[in-house]
């Protein structure tokens, strides 16, 4: 995890990363008419610069990109050090995808404070781009901390009725893991080499006995936010609360630091505490998958229904993850993709109907289908995403992950894929009283179908929805490398091939090599030519 | 390269009237029929083709590679694909002219004729994919077009409950379809069928523990598992027993998706799916009883049911459950050609029936309670004699291709040993029990005295050309396929296990024993409907129990109600308000107000006054030098 591929010329991340931060400060000198505009022109522009890196990025590698370096502190020597790999890519990608939707549905929802409103979600941006291109730790947790402020503000100055509970409730549920992670962070240094470098400190091998506690340290910091069971009850809470906007980041960006911050940190630097823990960490997911589903089926609040099966997809994520192969890894990353695509989307859907209803009580809006016919469209589209079905984006994850847990644990994939049941049960129950039947005589009226704003802010969601469940292979190309290298990295630690389970076995594939086939294995010649000594 | 466009064909027409639907509106039909047809001259071609034995492949592009694991999508046509094509190509064809007289004025008639497209296209994929991820892709993505069709009148709640059931029953089969697929996938390393079956004799001797994470012994065979796993996607997709409760309620659609997808198309898949993995079951003679026998259950349960409904689209969908019943024994006792042979003659005799139905009940104004029917056939004639035509497929009618198709299965039965004799026998029960059903249909519906609503008993008509020509086609294909060789075109493509091969003994005594059964049921049809009308009541009376529980259906639905559906709801209410919120929550907020509580007690030590400060550290210093001196 050493190599860094140092990049002269434009500083495309440091551009990436600030440039929305100076948006922000740019946004006081605005008049408040054109602060729409210009936050939108603003995360457009932001989008667009955040393309090449996806363009230019070199899948074959699973060094870090577009690095940058700059020293900050001398003594003791905290850098700005910045670079993308195939891990932190396409959750970049993501987030500048959707900040422009954020805006744009905040656009008739938010009448008060709009300046600052705008601001904070610029903040928000910079803050969570920046965590996702950290290499030293110090500047990591830096970003990571700056986001709770803004998304605080969000929740308890544009929230709900109950906004003030909320947003404490989220900032101390948060702090309390942060905290811990600040300590992990500090013994690393002085057990490390006295270094904050992110990939420095991943090369060293630590005494078993220390590695779990640092796994326990950062559990506690980022199982708060994926967020795991029994860490989940902030997330409900926060949801209701939020406006939409604020919803939508939440559950599409926020949520993925958890899981991210496992695939940082937590492996590559822990895996013998992560070996020791994976049995807990499934187990966990396990949990999560069924209980967020059950919880699901249980609410009549719309955003409590959303926020509970985020729970169980959050669940697909860990699953993935502590499968400790590239199925489950690359499914883990497709699936924190696709539910920042479709529970964003979800969220939207939900914000944009309580515009006209003012009310978030399934029980309250029924019978959308014929009012309004395109929004029910959606909502059925993005319901349909978030249960998996196949030819959606969100089942190529649950595939990979179903197929990376079962090459681990055959009882532990039956028991997940029992979640898809469940969330075929919750969603579809959900549109039936949603989208069908007939209105309900009170909010009937101010039914009225999507104007082109709020169809622009879908449409994008729905393009991405079919595209990536047909062909996943473009978004999956660039995490290769990565994550091949992330699983060859635990290999070398731990001659585990076994217990993580392959698939087929040499024999069988000698028997298709003798008919003249390719053996499926070499197919993936894209793949740099280290990671296919991989194969069994 | 050209058969891609098959499914590709309607696909577009999908993506056309979908995208542009506000402004087709109802001429969604001009670009839809066209789009189908097509596809169903490619599919002619397509057979011809591979008449000759040759196999044809069209690779698509690689779906998604991971690690070591790469998945292509390709199409594939055998005899056995064929075959399929034609079948769905045919009646899809059939069924979208007469969706134009059917839905005409409905409204949704665009969006109605978008998904039957998409349905096609979907159907089409799922019986030319060549590997077992786009089988599963298309086997869900059928399940949405079947869900958004039963659900077509959305304001309806019961065609909402019913779309919702049918997406969540066929779920549950799907789960097993998936876990067989990743066991597939882990075992051969593939998921290509070419692969998989060029090595599925290596694995005869993998067994796998299923008690293992509870330390128990319990070894299954690796092909029996993934065999079985399949075949509970089967037992979904197919509405075998257990699973079969979605198929009646799913009536609640339009009538022309009844005949298309509820009838001849997507519940054969699961038929399908069996006889197109043959060569895995082959290996594996305990996954074969089990779908033998499970066929069996459902044959027989369905017929009972049949025996006393009185909508008249439930009664030709009981009688579907039966049939597939039928198909799946016969792919369980390894004469797959036999059932295949009936899953073809079913599609065109199933699928005029069901156009049938829908041609009585335009015309008496959305009624479907036989009981305010009768004495129809003189005013609807087409209709009638059509309906005939298939009830005596359904019966099993000398001559007639359900005559053919249900002879090659029982007389296969009858030859597969013991268990084969058995379920052979049932089958000739059955057989009684489906002549009785279909004709108490036909005598109930078009003979005896009118007991059409007098609202609209005046201007019964028989309805448009749209309507009645599929009717005409369909009725001589009920007859003609029956003539085609189809069994010994399917033959080479579709062998039995190794040993099953052989004569066929008792084949005349099977006919004639058949052809009574099915000419007896006819006769008490008549007997009880025409000749002594008063006769069912009073059997009714007489046999109360036996009544009720086929009047109920087997008291199935309930049964998953108390047991299943209202136990989740409960346990996810109890969970919510006892777990998450009392125990989980009640511990945050619990520690929050704790920390409150020690600030409160700890503001009360900050008085102000000196004096208590002093006393404090005196206290204090006490403390410390005692704790210092004793230990």
């Amino acid at each position: 995890m050493n190599d860094v591929s140092m990049h002269s010329g434009f500083p495309w991340l440091t551009a990436v990363v600030f440039l929305p931060l100076v948006g922000a400060l740019l946004l006081f000198f605005v008049k408040e008419t054109a602060v729409r505009w210009v936050a939108l022109g603003l995360t457009l522009a932001e989008l667009a610069l955040s393309l090449p890196l996806w363009i230019f990025f070199d899948p074959s590698t699973p060094r870090m990109q577009f690095a940058e370096q700059v020293a900050w502190i001398t003594a003791p020597s905290i850098n700005y050090s910045v670079g993308i790999d195939g891990i932190s890519l396409p959750l970049i990608l993501m987030t500048t995808f959707l900040m422009p939707l954020c805006v744009l549905v905040s656009w008739t929802a938010i009448q008060t404070r709009i300046k600052t409103f705008m601001a904070a979600l610029l903040l928000m941006e910079t803050a969570m781009i920046g965590v996702f291109v950290a290499l030293d730790f110090v500047l990591f947790y830096v970003f990571w901390e700056a986001m709770l402020i803004p998304m605080y503000l969000l929740i308890g100055v544009w929230g709900g009725a109950n906004r003030v509970y909320a947003a404490i409730k989220f900032f101390l549920y948060t702090l309390t893991g942060s905290v811990l992670l600040l300590v992990a962070i500090l013994v690393l240094f002085f057990h490390g080499g006295q270094t904050f470098d992110i990939l420095l400190l991943s090369g060293v091998e630590y005494p078993s006995a220390l590695q779990s506690w640092i796994f326990l340290a950062f559990f506690a910091a980022f199982a708060v936010k994926v967020p795991m069971f029994p860490f989940h009850t902030w997330l409900p809470d926060a949801h209701v609360e939020a406006p939409t906007a604020g919803s939508v980041i939440l559950a599409s960006v926020l949520l993925k630091m958890g899981t991210y911050g496992f695939l940082r940190f937590t492996l590559p630097m822990l895996p013998d505490a992560t070996d020791t823990f994976t049995p807990s960490m499934i187990g966990l997911s396990l949990i999560a998958v069924l209980y967020g589903a059950y919880m699901a089926l249980a609410q009549t609040d719309l955003k409590k229904l959303i926020a509970y099966s985020s729970v169980s997809h959050m669940g697909f994520v860990t699953l993935g993850i502590f499968a400790l192969n590239a199925q489950g890894i690359e499914g883990a990353l497709m699936q924190m993709l696709n539910h920042g695509i479709t529970t964003g989307a979800l969220f939207l859907c939900v914000g944009i109907l309580y515009e006209r209803t003012h009310s978030r009580l399934i029980a309250d809006n029924a019978g959308l289908t014929g009012p309004m016919p395109r929004y029910a469209a959606f909502l059925v589209i993005f319901s349909l995403s978030s249960l998996g079905l196949p030819g959606t984006n969100s089942f190529v994850g649950e595939f990979l992950v179903l197929a990376g847990t079962f090459m681990w644990s055959k009882p532990a994939a039956a028991v997940a894929a029992l979640g898809i049941i469940l969330a075929a049960a919750y969603l579809l129950w959900m549109v039936q009283r949603v989208a069908f039947g007939a209105p309900v005589a009170k909010t009937a009226p101010k039914l009225i179908d999507l104007n082109l704003r709020e169809w622009a802010t879908l449409t994008p969601l729905a393009v991405l929805v079919f595209w990536i469940g047909l062909f996943p292979n473009p978004v999956l190309t660039p995490m290769h490398a990565s994550v091949n290298h992330l699983v060859e990295h635990l290999d070398q630690r731990h001659t585990a091939v076994a217990r993580r389970g392959t698939l087929g076995t040499d024999g069988r594939w000698l028997t298709i090599t003798a008919d003249g086939e390719q053996p499926p294995a070499s197919a993936k010649s894209h793949l740099p030519p280290s990671t296919i000594g991989q194969t069994p | 390269m050209i058969y891609a466009l098959i499914p590709l064909l309607p696909f577009a027409a999908f993506l056309i009237i979908g995208l542009a639907g506000h402004w087709i509106k109802d001429r969604a039909h001009l670009v839809a029929v066209p789009a189908v047809a097509a596809s169903f001259v490619l599919s002619v071609l397509a057979i011809l083709e591979v008449a000759g034995g040759r196999t044809i492949s069209v690779p698509l592009y690689t779906w998604l590679s991971s690690g070591d694991m790469r998945i292509a999508f390709g199409l594939s046509i055998d005899r056995l694909t064929a075959v399929m094509l034609l079948l769905v190509t045919t009646v899809s064809s059939l069924v979208h002219v007469y969706t134009i007289g059917y839905m005409q004025g409905e409204r949704g008639y665009a969006r109605f004729f978008a998904y039957i497209a998409l349905f096609t296209f979907s159907m089409l994929m799922l019986v030319m994919a060549d590997n077992f991820l786009q089988l599963f892709v298309f086997w869900e993505a059928v399940g949405l077009c079947s869900y958004l069709l039963i659900g077509h009148w959305y304001e309806r709640k019961s065609a909402c409950d019913a779309a919702t059931k049918a997406f969540i029953v066929n779920r549950v089969g799907d789960f097993g379809f998936l876990l067989g697929l990743l066991l597939v996938l882990v075992s051969f390393g593939s998921l290509e069928y070419r692969h998989v079956f060029a090595q599925a004799a290596d694995l005869t001797t993998d067994t796998i523990n299923l008690l293992q994470p509870f330390g128990g012994q319990w070894h299954v065979s690796t092909l029996t598992l993934i065999c079985l796993l399949l075949f509970v996607g089967a037992i979904g997709k197919s509405a075998q027993v257990p699973l079969h409760v979605w198929l009646p309620d799913a009536m609640e659609g339009p009538t022309p998706i009844s005949a298309l997808i509820h009838a001849a198309t997507m519940v054969t898949a699961g038929v399908f799916m069996v006889a197109r993995l043959a060569p895995l079951y082959n290996l594996s003679p305990t996954a074969l009883d089990v779908v033998a026998v499970t066929g069996a259950v459902t044959m027989i349960l369905g017929a009972t049911i049949a025996l006393t409904q009185t909508d008249i689209k439930r009664v030709v969908a009981y009688s579907t459950v039966s049939q597939l019943g039928y198909m799946v024994m016969a792919c369980g006792l390894g004469a797959y050609t036999a059932g295949m042979y009936h899953l073809l003659t079913h599609g065109a005799f199933k699928a005029l029936l069901f156009l049938g139905c829908g041609s009585v009940i335009i015309a008496l104004h959305h009624e479907q309670d036989m009981r305010r029917m009768g004495g129809l056939k003189g005013r609807l004639p087409v209709t009638y004699w059509t309906f005939v035509i298939g009830s005596l497929a359904l019966a099993g009618f000398p001559l007639t291709s359900g005559f053919f198709s249900k002879d090659d299965i029982l007389v296969s039965a009858w030859s597969a040993g013991s268990l084969g004799k058995t379920l052979a026998v049932a089958g000739l029960l059955t057989a009684l029990l489906t002549a009785f059903y279909s004709f108490r249909l036909v005598f109930v519906t078009f003979w005896g005295a009118s007991h059409v609503d007098p609202h609209h008993a005046g201007h019964v008509h028989e309805p448009s050309k749209t309507m009645t020509v599929p009717l005409l086609i369909l009725a001589v294909l009920a007859i003609a396929t029956g003539y085609l060789g189809i069994p010994e075109f399917l033959a080479p493509v579709l062998a039995g296990p190794a040993g099953a091969e052989g004569h066929h003994e008792g084949g005349t005594a099977i006919m004639v024993l058949a052809t009574s059964m099915g000419l007896g049921g006819i006769a008490a049809a008549y007997y009880c409907y025409v000749a002594s009308p008063g006769l069912p009541d009073r059997l009714a009376q007489q046999w109360q129990k036996a009544y009720r529980l086929s009047l109920n259906k087997w008291y199935v639905d309930e049964a998953y109600d108390r047991t299943v559906i209202r136990p989740t709801l409960r346990l996810a209410d109890r969970l919510w308000t006892s777990v998450d919120v009392a125990v989980i929550d009640g511990a945050v907020n619990g520690v929050a107000r704790g920390i409150a509580w020690c600030g409160w007690l700890l503001r009360l030590i900050q008085s102000g006054q000196t004096q208590h400060y002093a006393l404090g550290m005196a206290l204090g210093a006490v403390i410390i030098l005692s704790a210092y001196l004793l230990f």
